[in-house]
């Protein structure tokens, strides 16, 4: 008998795999985790100079006024690029709120079949455009669009960029909306359909309200990506210093401004050292919003695995 | 175990079924059923699985026309009228109650599942929705368990207690006709036991129509039961003499006696 259980206590080949693979996942996941910890540690230490020696609170938070290239008297107010950011960001939510969770509501709920399946490609198409070409129709289309509808000197301005901006990440917003919308279970349609319960008050009682976390990480993850975006910000936006107080200013972003000045820079310099400080910025409220989504998607799971689990003891088929 | 009465008006069937084919794309699932159904009568409705009971209750209320694929033929009457005249295929499902096999506490409170259906259909004073609340959940045999904690997500209930939240619901839609789809096959056999007691008093309001896995369960509350077999009605017998084989055919003795199934 105990020889019998010797002799297939063996580490055979599958043994072997598993072990591999396990290590080979570990090196994968880990190596995700050194490369963002080392852009951070690369961007701070850029910036660190700045920081420590002439990073004054009040000036970088409250100073609209940043004139870098001043040869007498250099000043980092980034008021008015956080406000450029600022706006556009916030315009391009009130642009894709709207489209996306309508389109991902008509895909998820009211599409079916092929017309479903083709506007699925069509969203992931749209993400897939580069932000040169948003840019691009920013510049080429929308500015003489704007001049003549609104009779205003200039069309690159918040309202052009915001809603350049708004198209662009209304694609992936759609995509996470209606993954979160898919993760419903049917069976909470049909119950509520049973009922009497037209598709509008299906989707409206239930299926939304079922889909909240997931919708407010979809808004999340949109505004991360508005804050982040660079090309078509810097061509539709006018890049000038401004603090906006109509969407007919033209506004510079953050991230434009780091794009247009890190170039003309000498590296270690403190303007160089002020822009790798934008940086630092931007990474924390960037990873600020996708930990804040993160959190609301841990709270959606959560919810459906205890939904999941408690009644599954006698309710699995 | 009331019999039915020697006479009845056409007007007293709750549901007629003539020549009822039901396919699912193209690949027939249910054809050649044809019986009736009593006013305030507890209709069985027995068979292995695939038989086409589930099938049979979705045309019904009209299932068909959220199921792709899916194809009716014949006719089916409720209360007199062929449901695919219904111009609002809404308004018939309001009247038609239905509890599903595992049981569906929306992800909304307890009170919000049971609101539910009087919120779609315009009540909003809250004190009419607490009647219906307090109400359903009384007659469906939950609310002592549950009238403390009424804001607590109704998902969050145990197996047997959703179930009758769901029963609690469907009453709320004030049906005429309830349709229960193997309701206790996640539910403990204490609970079942309560939910068949409700039944039975529910059975003076609304027409039950009660499709089972568990043959006793038949017996135990229905006056009639029918038998299903791949897709073809084999009989509709008094289901006492069902058990006590009087079965008009020897298929349904043997499946009822435990043979197959």
């Amino acid at each position: 008998m105990t020889d019998v259980a010797h002799a297939a206590d063996r580490r055979d080949l599958a043994w072997w795999v598993d072990r591999a693979v396990q290590v080979l996942v570990l090196a994968g996941g880990l190596s995700a985790i050194v490369f963002i910890a080392g852009i951070f540690v690369f961007i701070t230490r850029e910036g660190a100079g700045f920081v420590f020696d002439r990073f004054d609170f009040r000036e970088f938070f409250f100073s609209p006024r940043w004139t870098p290239t001043s040869s007498h008297n250099p000043t980092y107010g980034a008021l008015a690029l956080i406000a450029g950011t600022a706006s556009v960001t916030g315009l391009a939510m009130v642009v894709s709120v709207p489209f996306s969770l309508g389109a991902a509501i008509y895909i998820g709920e009211f599409a079916t079949g092929r017309v479903r399946e083709t506007l699925k490609v069509l969203v992931e198409l749209l993400a897939a455009i580069p932000s040169v070409v948003w840019g691009f129709i920013g510049l080429s289309i929308m500015n003489p669009l704007i001049i003549q509808i609104f009779d205003v000197p200039i069309g690159l301005n918040v309202l052009n960029s915001g809603i350049i901006l708004g198209l662009m990440a209304a694609p992936i917003m759609t995509t996470i909306a209606e993954d979160a919308l898919k993760a419903v279970p049917d069976t909470y349609r049909e119950a509520a359909e049973a009922m009497g319960a037209t598709r509008w008050q299906v989707t409206f009682k239930v299926v939304l309200p079922a889909a909240r976390n997931g919708l407010v990480a979809a808004t999340l993850l949109g505004v991360g990506r508005g804050f982040g975006e660079t090309m078509a910000v810097l061509m539709a936006s006018g890049h000038s210093i401004n603090l906006p107080t109509s969407p007919f200013d033209s506004v510079r972003a953050l991230t434009a401004t780091i794009a247009a000045e890190l170039g003309e820079t000498a590296a270690g310099s403190d303007h160089y050292q002020a822009l790798f400080t934008l940086g630092i910025f931007l990474f924390l409220v960037t990873f600020a919003i996708n930990f804040a989504a993160d959190v609301f998607v841990r709270g959606g799971q959560r919810k459906h695995r205890r939904r999941g689990r408690r009644p599954a003891a006698s309710a699995n088929p | 175990m009331t019999s039915p009465a020697p006479e009845i008006a056409a007007g007293d069937y709750a549901v007629e079924v003539e020549d009822l084919a039901i396919r699912y794309h193209g690949k027939p699932a249910l054809s050649g059923v044809t019986f009736q159904v009593q006013r305030n009568e507890i209709f069985g409705i027995i068979g292995p699985a695939n038989s086409g009971k589930t099938s049979f209750l979705r045309a019904i209320n009209r299932m068909d026309l959220m199921t792709a694929g899916m194809e009716v033929s014949g006719s089916v009457r409720v209360e007199g009228r062929d449901v695919r005249s219904w111009r609002n295929p809404y308004a018939l499902r309001q009247r038609i109650g239905v509890v599903f096999p595992l049981p569906v506490g929306l992800p909304l409170t307890i009170y919000d599942n049971v609101a539910l259906s009087s919120r779609l259909r315009g009540t909003r004073r809250k004190a009419d929705l607490d009647v219906i609340v307090e109400r359903c959940l009384r007659r469906a045999a939950l609310w002592d368990e549950v009238k403390d904690r009424l804001d607590s997500l109704g998902s969050l209930l145990s197996g047997g207690q959703q179930q009758r939240l769901t029963i609690a619901r469907a009453l709320s839609q004030d049906p005429s006709i309830l349709l229960l789809d193997e309701f206790s096959i996640a539910v403990d056999p204490v609970t079942t036991m309560r939910i068949e007691e409700v039944l039975a008093e529910l059975k003076s309001e609304m027409t039950i129509v009660l499709v089972t896995n568990l043959v006793q369960q038949a017996r135990r509350l229905a006056a009639r039961t029918a038998f299903f077999l791949t897709g073809e009605l084999v009989e509709v017998t008094e289901t006492e003499a069902m058990f006590e084989g009087g079965a008009q055919d020897p298929r349904t003795t043997a499946y009822v006696e435990g043979k197959f199934g």
